[in-house]
This record gives C-alpha cells, structure tokens and sequence, in this order.
C-alpha cells in the first residue's frame, strides 16, 4: 500500500476511529466486526466497502491493521464524496472530508463518526484517561439516549463535514492546552467528547458512540446559532431531561463558553447528571482550554446547580443534609469511595450538610469526576464557598478576572493552567493569608467539634448570605471581597481549622490549652513547693546545753561529784533553770560593766519582773550577793555562811527542799570552785558571767524548787531581799576580790575545757573504734556472703 | 514540630475492631497490630473504672497505657466508645503529654469529618484521604 498521509484532522479522526474499532484493546488491529460496522455505517454499497476492504490490504492480511483501517477510512471519505476508489486517490484528493458514518444501525460509530466530524478535540480521544466520554447514568441510560438520537437524528444534516466548519478546537480534557477559540460548534462536540470522556473509561466506545449521537444533534445547530441549543430540542423525545437541557442551553444566551449547564428541569438526576455533565465537562474543558480555571463553575453550570439544589432545598440560603445530599449524588453512580472523597472536599466546614456554595462544588465535582477529571487533592480555590460567589460576580466577561477575583488571596489565578495542581498551590497560599488573618477568630472558640460546629453553622448562616448568585453581590463585588473576606476569612478560618487538619485552631487552642495546662501546672508547683513545707527548724539545742555556763556548771560538779563518765547531758537539772538563767543571764550581761551591786538588784528586779520564778531568786540574789560577800572574803566558808543563811531562810521547807538545798549547800561547800566563780561571776560582770550565775542559779532552782513546793518564802525572801540589800553595799568590797574571781573562773573554765577536750577525744577514739569494727564486719559479711551463694 | 512524633496510629470501633491502622515502618505492621490489640485490655479497664457514676466525666484522653521497652502506647476514647491508640518511641522523649493530647485532638476532629461524610457508613474501615493527611503529618518521617 502506498503510504498514506493524513492531515491532522484525518489523524486524529481515524486514530480515534480505530480506537474504537479496537475493541480487542491491541491497538493494532481493529476487530473486524466492528470495522465492517462502520464501515457500513458508512452508508456505502456493499460492494464499495468490499473494495475499500480490498484495496487497504485487509483482505489480504485477514484484519485491519491501523494502516489498514486508515486507509479503508480514507477510502470511504473518498467513496462518500463520490470520488472513485483509488489507491491513488488516497493521497491525491485533497480536502477530501473526512468519511461519514451514520448512526443507523450502530449508533455508537454515527456517534463516533459524528464526533469524529469534530477534528482536533477528537484526536483526544485516544488519550487514554480522557478518551471516553462517560455515561454518567450508565450505559442503558445512555443507549437509551444513543438509540432515539440515532433515529431522531437528522443524521445526513448532523454528519456533515464539520471539519470544513470547525476549525481549531479546544481541547476537551487533555491537559494540553490547545487553542480554544472554537468557534461554536465546536464546543459542542467538545462537550460531546467531554461526556464521552468523563465516566467510565471502561465505556469508551460505546460512550463515544452514545455521545456521538447526541453530539450529531450538536451539530444541528452548530450549523446554526452557536449555542448547540437548537440540537438539544431536537433530542428531546428520548430524555426530557435532555429537553429541558437543550431548552435551557437555548434559553441561555450564548456565552463565550458554550451553554454547559443544563436546565435544572430535569427531574431525573441521572438524565440531568448525564446532561449536565456532558455540559459541565464542555464546559471544564473549554475553560480549561482558555487557560483559564479549570474548576471554575460558569453561570450555566450555576445556574443549574441552583435549580438543582432548589429540588432538594427550596431555601437557597439553607442546607441540604448529608444524606439527601447522598442520595442525590449516589445517582450518578459515582464509586461511594469518590463520593466521599468529594464530600470531603466540598463540604468546606465540616458541618455534615451542603450549602449552595458547596453543593455546587460537590456538583461540580462530580460532573468533573464523571468526565474524566481526577479529583484535586484540596478545594480548587474556584469552588470554594467564598470565592465562587466573587465568580459569579464578574464571570462572563473575564474568567481570569474572576478566578483573581475570587481568589482575591492569591495571586496564582493568572497563570493558571488547566492543570488542577496550580489550584492546588494556590490553596495553600491562600490558607497561609488567610490564616494570618484568620486565626484570630477560632481560637477562642473552638474547643470542640461540636462547637466548631456550630461556630461553623454560624459562619456558614452569615456567609451564605453572601453566597447567594443573584445578590449584590454582583452588584458590589469590591465590598463583597472585603465582606466577604471577612466571612470568608471565618469561614476560612473555620475551614481551616476544620478542614485543614484543624491545624491552625489545634495550634491555638493546643498552645491554650498547654498554657493553661502549664499555667495550672505551674500553679500546682508553687502550690507543690508549698505543700513541702520547710523543714522544721532545727530543734532548738537543749537549754543546758547551750549554755556554757551550765556546761561549766556540769562538768565542775561532774567532776566532783564522780559520777562516772563525764557527760553534761546526764546531769538533770530541773525545768525551771533554763528560765530563770535567762533572765539572770540576761539581766547580768545586760547590766555588763555596771556595777555589780546594782546588776544584781538589776537581776533581781528583772527577775522579780519577769516571772514570780525569779521572786524567789531574790533570795538567791540574796544568796548571790552573800556569794558575792563570800567571794569578797574568799572563803568558801561564806558558802556555808550562804548555805546557813539560806537554811534558816528555808528553815521552813520541807525536807525535800532542805534536801536539795542541802545538796546545793553540799556542793557549794565541796566545791569551792563554783562558788568562787560564782563570787567571781557575781562580781566580775565580765566574761564569766555565765558561771556566777550558775551558783546562782543553782541557788535560785533550789530556791526555786523550793519555792513551789514551800509557799512560805515570803518572809524568807523578804529575808533573802534584806539580805541582798544588806549585801549590795557589800559588792563595792568585793571588787577588789574580782580580779580573783575572774582569774579563778578562767582557770576554772580552762579546766573545764580541758577535761571536756579530753572527753571528745575519747570519744572520738571511741568513734573511730566502733566504725573500724563496723568496717570489718562488714568485710567479713561480704566475704561469707558469696560464700552463702554457693 | 509535631511531623515526628507517632510510630503507629490506629483507630478501633466500638466492637473493637479496627476501623484504621497505620505504621510508619511498614515492616513489623504486625507488631504494632499486637501492641494496638493488647492495649485495648487497658483501654476497657480504664474506661470502666471511670465510668463509675455516669462516665460524663470521664476524660477522653486515657494517657499512657503501658509502655514496653521499645514504645509506649497512649490511649483516648470518645464517648461513642471510639478508640484512638498512639504507640510513639520510647526514644523520643521529647514527647510531652500535651503533645500527645493534641495529636488525639487532632484526630479526634479528622474523626469527626470523616463521621460527617455522609457517605462513609460507620463501621467502615475509614478510607478518608483528609484523614490518611492528617495521620501522616502525625507519623514518624523514617522514609
């Protein structure tokens, strides 16, 4: 066979042709079967179409190969425009229009032929995911349709060879963007290819053959009034809903862009779904063809959402449920799996019901779906809620306008390709701007889904007021887009913290929560660290240890009286030393370098004053001025002089204070030491301080031990007082015999030391001792503890 | 900040089986399947000690199951008896529990989409790309 060329119409034309013929799916060799049926359809003699099988070489090889089949269908246009057959006609005859086939008995090649009559949209038909148009309702639906078009058809007017008329035509779906001022008719094919290409791909042929049928009815007008309309009445009989389909594509003015909406009339969803898809996809295509938007909805196509969504809720501004919404879009027997995932993608807040705005995604979804487009990932920003209101608005005349327009966030519409991913990236950029300003909205209110709902239900009730097609919207749209920015930026926001993964709003009310989970925690810790109270104070050391001088006192009559193993702590004093020292204590350091004889009456008031205790130290003052006489004489004698005044002081006392104060006398009078401190302490109101006043105070606990238990101190303090008065003008004497005292109190203290430093030393060999057993018992331990292992 | 944090994410129905399983080293899926399994022992002990009065109160997020040597899995359950399971690395330690809180917020709320969907019939194994989104973002980025 002598090489064939073909003209790019041609090409495409037959390469579809045989796509068609290839039921077999070889893409090499076109099934006889189907071949001879087109080749009948070709409304060629018989005979004419043995030749053409003759003379393409078919005969010879037994099958149509591709070349074979170009070349048969190359014959047949020739046959058809009356020409001889000629192998050497094939490249000859130029201009030669491409083969016509009816749609008499095989609807699908008269569809085919007709759509084929429609050059360049038709070379997309190869393509393999946008080759078919699909049936949206199915098949039956669709032969149904394929069937009546075919005997309703004017076939001979439709095939006509619009490939005269129809020049460049947009291309339908494949994402290349082929030139798409078509003129009118072309759309109209287009629209036919769309449907053929949407749907089921499994439905190819018999889809292109369907759509092919209606595509001739297409082409009546095409011949005519751009808008395909007038085809539409005529294919009228089979589907009303085609009628009213093709009623309403007459109704609407021809647009730039063919009527791709179809008349909400049709009560059957699936007729209409057929129609409208079939008009939505034309209609995707050609935009998609104009560079423009893919997804954005025309006014047809809105128009006939509208009418759609008014069947199932009249109110415009209200919602339609989740599961009318399911219902009607189950009918276009979409896989529940796409539905779904369009039902994610158009129910912009989450709510679970469709506002106008997003049922009119949802639809266009779908009607996209069914010809063959792929679902986005996200929202298109052209079916967004907010945005398809800004495209209402300013449609028509400049569909890049309104994709800018609408998508007022973004700047990406300009060069937008058909292509759904720049959408897509235009999306995210829009949620980053409008959550910036956004975000101030959900934080606060967003803590549950359920009330993200509602917050939701708000904006969506607020914004679909805007939403409304014919409202002022048109009217205003630069007001819209402040308006509606601001219900779209809620709307947004709720979209975005509801449909974006609730990413923004997670972040805030997450950094809210933390904060307030750390705000508590932090509170708690203040409150923790609270509840750890602070240590107790260190127990206050005990009394008589504090005081050196009853250290002193200790160790002195420790020592003396031999008790054994010097220890301060053993020697029990009664309870009420520690507070009478103080006051003594006190009063003596307080008066320091006064004159003695005035700090001991100075001890004495203040002992008077402080407690009814230091009362009966008067009559130790006594007895401490009488130390002090003592001291002054320096005789120990004075003790017992002391000791004697004391008795016949306490003559009265019982026993038991005679004991104790005999004890006292006993210890005065063995020790010489303490009472010469004491006198020495008594006078010498520095340093040793603290040790006078331990006679004294011994003398005062006796005193005072006495004084409980005998209540007739009175007269012996009085007693001890005159004695203590007597005794002050004995102090000046006694100075002199301070220095004594004092120097005997520091050798006495000196010993005192020197026997405690001793006793620590012990101990501390003690110690040292105790913990080298420890040591080695802990050795031994250890070595028969792996012993025990064994 | 939150793209690394969970090994294995799960989500089990009220009858107990899973209505969503994912894990990101997709070798030893079986492991996690076990862990996610044994971890609903805890999930009805803990939700039935709560729920003592009327379980209104209970608090959703269950907090730290039990954790192994390798992973600790966290628990949540709504009040339709819906569980959300997390088994995160134990080496990750900079987890925090708000963290955690707020990953079972966030799919809590994908949840709650998918729910609304009309056309997703509950029992069904959730087949939610939004969803499938929202788990990976949550998942370890081994690969």
């Amino acid at each position: 066979m002598e090489s064939l060329t073909l003209s790019d119409v041609e090409q495409k034309y037959y390469s579809d042709l045989f796509v068609y013929c290839d039921t077999d799916n070889t893409k090499k060799v076109a099934s006889n079967g189907r071949v001879l049926d087109l080749f009948r359809a070709a409304q060629l003699p018989s005979e004419v179409v043995l030749q053409i099988t003759e003379l393409c070489g078919a005969t010879r090889l037994g099958h149509f190969g591709r070349s074979q089949f170009y070349i048969a269908l190359k014959l047949i246009a020739i046959a058809q425009s009356g020409l001889p057959l000629r192998v050497e006609s094939l490249n000859s005859v130029k201009d030669l229009p491409l083969p016509r086939f009816v749609v008499g008995k095989n609807e699908a090649e008269a569809r085919h032929a007709a759509l084929y009559q429609d050059p360049d949209s038709q070379g997309l038909y190869p393509a393999p995911g946008t080759a078919v148009i699909p049936r949206p309702p199915g098949r039956g639906h669709q032969n149904k349709k394929g069937h009546p078009s075919s005997t309703s058809l004017p076939v001979h007017e439709v095939i006509q060879p619009l490939a005269t008329t129809i020049e460049s035509q947009p291309e339908p779906t494949s994402p290349v963007v082929s030139p798409h001022q078509s003129p009118p008719t072309s759309p109209h094919s287009w629209r036919k290819h769309k449907r053929q290409h949407s749907g089921g791909n499994a439905e190819r042929q018999p889809v292109v053959a369907a759509t092919g049928a209606v595509w001739t009815q297409f082409r009546e007008p095409q011949t005519g009034p751009v808008a395909g309309d007038g085809m539409w009445p005529s294919h009228s009989p089979p589907l009303p809903g085609q009628e009213s389909w093709v009623s309403f594509t007459a109704d609407t003015p021809p647009s730039s862009t063919l009527p791709a909406m179809h008349p909400s009339s049709v009560q059957e969803s699936t007729t209409i779904r057929t129609v409208a898809s079939a008009a939505t996809t034309n209609e995707i295509q050609r935009q998609s063809s104009t560079y423009d938007d893919p997804w954005k909805i025309t006014d047809e196509q809105r128009q006939y959402y509208i009418n759609q969504f008014k069947t199932i809720q009249p109110d415009l501004t209200g919602f339609i449920p989740g599961s009318a919404a399911k219902e009607f879009f189950t009918k276009s027997k979409l896989p529940i799996l796409e539905l779904s995932h369009i039902w994610e993608l158009s129910d912009f807040d989450k709510d679970g019901a469709l506002t106008l705005d997003e049922f009119c995604a949802a639809f266009h979804l779908v009607v996209a779906r069914k010809n063959g487009y792929d679902l986005p990932e996200k929202l298109p920003e052209s079916l967004m809620p907010k945005l398809i209101d800004l495209d209402d608005s300013a449609e028509v005349p400049e569909q890049t306008a309104d994709v800018g327009y609408s998508a007022s966030p973004v700047e990406v519409t300009p060069n937008k390709s058909p292509s759904m991913p720049s959408l897509n990236q235009a999306w995210p950029e829009m949620n980053q701007s409008n959550e910036d300003t956004a975000i101030v909205h959900p934080v606060p209110i967003r803590m549950t889904p359920s009330k993200i709902h509602m917050q939701e239900m708000e904006l969506k009730r607020t914004g679909s007021d805007h939403n409304h097609p014919t409202s002022p919207l048109l009217a205003k749209p630069p007001e819209l887009s402040e308006e509606a920015k601001l219900p779209a930026s809620m709307k947004f926001v709720a979209a975005n913290t509801v449909g974006d993964g609730y990413s923004s709003s997670d972040s805030f009310t997450s950094d809210q929560e933390p904060i307030t989970r750390q705000r508590s925690q932090s509170g708690t810790s203040p409150e923790a660290l609270k509840v750890v109270a602070p240590p107790p104070p260190p127990p206050r050391p005990h009394p008589s240890h504090s005081r050196s001088s009853s250290l002193d006192m200790n160790r002195t009559f420790a020592a003396t009286s031999a008790t054994g193993q010097p220890q301060p702590s053993t020697i029990a004093y009664p309870p009420a030393v520690p507070p009478r020292p103080l006051p003594t204590q006190t009063s003596v350091p307080l008066t320091g370098h006064r004159v003695e004889a005035e700090s001991i009456p100075g001890g004495a008031a203040v002992l008077t004053t402080t407690s009814p205790q230091q009362i009966p130290q008067q009559p130790n003052f006594a007895d401490f001025s009488q130390f002090q006489a003592f001291a002054a004489s320096e005789q120990p004698s004075s003790l017992p002089e002391v000791d004697k005044h004391i008795e016949p002081g306490q003559g009265d006392k019982p026993s038991e204070g005679a004991g104790p104060l005999r004890t006292v006398k006993s210890d005065g009078q063995a020790d010489e030491r303490p009472s010469a401190t004491v006198n020495s302490g008594a006078k010498g109101s520095s340093g040793p301080l603290a040790p006078p006043p331990k006679p004294v105070r011994r003398r005062l606990k006796s005193e005072d031990e006495l004084r409980p238990e005998d209540e007739q101190h009175g007269p012996q303090k009085s007693n001890v007082i005159a004695a203590v008065l007597a005794t002050q003008p004995s102090i000046p004497r006694s100075v002199g015999k301070d220095k004594k005292a004092i120097q005997a109190s520091i050798r006495r203290n000196k010993e005192t030391n020197t026997v405690l430093a001793r006793l620590n030393s012990e101990l501390q060999q003690q110690l040292k001792d105790l913990l080298e057993e420890r040591i080695s018992l802990e050795v031994q331990l250890e070595q028969l503890r792996p012993f025990s292992h064994l | 900040m939150n793209t690394n944090m969970a090994v294995c994410i799960a989500v089990i129905a009220k009858e107990n089986y899973p209505l969503y399983i994912r894990s990101v080293p997709t070798q030893n899926e079986l492991k996690f399947h076990y862990t996610v399994h044994t971890s609903l022992d805890v999930v009805e002990e803990k939700i039935s000690a709560v729920g003592k009065a009327l379980g209104d109160q209970r608090e959703l997020y269950l907090g730290l199951l039990y954790p192994t040597e390798d992973y600790k899995v966290y628990g949540y359950v709504t009040n339709s008896k819906v569980k959300f399971v997390i088994v995160v690395d134990s080496s990750n330690t900079s987890l925090r529990d708000n963290e955690i809180r707020s990953m079972f917020r966030k799919l809590h709320n994908s949840f709650t989409d998918v729910m609304c969907n009309p056309f997703h019939n509950p029992g069904d194994t959730i087949q939610s790309k939004a969803f499938d989104g929202i788990v990976s973002g949550m998942m370890v980025q081994t690969a």
